[in-house]
Formats: C-alpha cells, sequence, structure tokens
C-alpha cells in the first residue's frame, strides 16, 4: 500500500462517519459541526486529485461561511428542544430509508461491477496541480466561460437581494 | 499485489455519501438536517466532477465544481432566510407542521 491508498482510507472513513453523523444526530448544531469535519475531508480529497484551488475554495467558501451561516441561524432561531421522535419512524421514512439504502446498493453493484481503477494519468506530477491550479482554472474561467461567470455574479446579487429581502423583519 | 487508488474508488465514496445524504432528506424532520443533508449530495457530486476532471485531465470539471459551489452558496443564503422566516410564521422547524397547503 503506498501512501496514497493510505491516506483516502483514513479520509474516506472520516468523512463517511462523519456523513452519517450528519444524519443520525438529534442536535443540529453536532450535525453542523460533523459536517465541517466531512468538508474538511473533501478539501483533503480535492488536494489529492490536484485540484489545488477548489480545496481552498472548499475550506473557505464551504467549512469556513456555509457552515458557519448555519451555526448563526441555529443561534438566532433559539432551538430548544431536539427533534421529537414520538412512536418510531413513520411509514414514509421507513420508505425512505429503504429508497436510499437501494439506491447505494445499485450504484455499488455498478461500480463493483466495472473493471479495475486503471492506472492514473498521472499520480502526483507536476501537471496535476497544473490542471487544477489557479492558472488553468483562472484562464479558462476567463476566456472560455466568461459568460457564466457574469451570470453566477447575477445569480449572487440576486440571492444577496433576496435573502435580506426575506428575513428582513415586517413592520406592520 | 500493488494497489492504487483510481477512480473507482473516488466514484464509490461519492455514490455513498450521496445515498447517505438522500437518507437524511428522506428521513429526517427537522428543516436545517434536511437542508444539510443536500449540502451533503451537493458536494458529493462535486466530489464524481473533480474525480473525473483528475482521471481524465481536464480542468472543465473543475469550473463547473466552481459554478455548483456558487449556486450552492446562493441557495444557502435564499435557504436559511426562508428557513428564519418559516421558524418566525410556526415555532418549529418540524416539517410535518408545514402542511397549512393540505388544510
Amino acid at each position: 500500500m503506498d501512501s496514497q491508498t493510505i491516506v483516502f482510507a483514513i479520509l474516506a472513513l472520516i468523512s463517511l462517519f462523519g456523513g452519517i453523523m450528519v444524519v443520525t444526530r438529534r442536535n443540529p448544531v453536532h450535525s453542523i459541526l460533523f459536517l465541517v469535519l466531512t468538508f474538511f475531508c473533501f478539501a483533503g480529497f480535492y488536494v489529492m486529485l490536484g485540484a489545488t484551488f477548489l480545496a481552498a475554495i472548499q475550506v473557505l467558501v464551504y467549512a469556513g461561511a456555509i457552515m458557519v451561516l448555519f451555526l448563526f441561524v441555529v443561534m438566532m432561531l433559539n432551538l430548544r428542544e431536539p427533534e421529537a421522535l414520538e412512536g418510531g419512524p413513520s411509514f414514509f421514512q421507513t420508505l425512505g430509508f429503504i429508497v436510499a439504502a437501494g439506491m447505494a446498493v445499485l450504484l455499488l453493484a455498478y461500480f463493483a461491477g466495472r473493471p479495475g481503477p486503471g492506472v492514473p494519468p498521472f499520480s502526483a506530477g507536476e501537471t496535476a496541480y497544473e490542471v487544477g491550479g489557479p492558472e488553468s482554472l483562472g484562464m479558462l474561467l476567463f476566456t472560455e466561460y466568461v459568460f457564466p461567470v457574469e451570470i453566477a455574479g447575477i445569480l449572487l446579487l440576486a440571492a444577496v437581494i433576496g435573502a435580506v429581502a426575506l428575513a428582513k423583519r415586517k413592520r406592520v | 499485489m500493488e494497489t492504487t487508488v483510481g477512480l473507482n474508488h473516488y466514484l464509490i465514496l461519492a455514490a455513498l455519501l450521496f445515498c447517505i445524504g438522500i437518507a437524511g432528506v428522506l428521513t429526517r424532520r427537522n428543516l436545517l438536517i434536511i437542508f444539510m443533508s443536500v449540502e451533503l449530495m451537493l458536494n458529493s457530486a462535486n466530489l464524481t466532477l473533480i474525480a473525473f476532471s483528475h482521471y481524465l485531465v481536464n480542468a472543465v470539471g473543475m469550473v463547473f465544481v466552481f459554478f455548483t459551489m456558487t449556486v450552492a452558496a446562493a441557495e444557502v443564503g435564499v435557504g436559511l432566510a426562508i428557513v428564519v422566516t418559516i421558524f418566525r410564521n410556526i415555532e418549529s422547524l418540524d416539517i410535518r407542521k408545514l402542511n397549512v397547503l393540505k388544510h
């Protein structure tokens, strides 16, 4: 086993654990903290895949900004008691769990049936970091994808205005 | 025997995390936790895109992830504003109380 496999295995176990914890914890604050853990593991995967710029964005935007936003909302809402679990799982909850488990089995069967992983075109060479680095992404973003970038900017503006308009306390 | 991490491993991991997210969306009743499960699903889709991008030596997948993150950020901003509004109206985050349209 090379070091890459070991790092992948550790990160995969932590992220799966974090994901399961997000879904099963009753207190939303615990869920949020486990989700932050999972997002950090994702940043690790991105680095392993050579997407260094996106790993930085993942930590800054997801683990930083978005999760802090979640935490602030939980603090603002002043939730007293965690989710009630009266009378065990309902019919739809059982059905939902079965659907999710079935989909997991289907996807695993599909991927396990494929031929082996194959040799990656590069493992940790320089090219891997050139493809995912800020330079190559910036070149793409500001030449070929400049129109989507503009649209994304307008979308963010609309989201900011929408969020303020929605959350503003109405004076009656 | 030599083992290396391949595309398949990333795809399997992303699929498992996606299914955990689906289970969260379908079984939880807390609006915030459902929202977080959606974030988990978005991130596992991002992981798939980046894995393909890496193994095809093509940065376009990463550009796509960039836009996904933008949309996710916008979605979280508006979504949490809606959550705050809902909490102000029904004093709870339980989705079973959000059945006004049914009656």
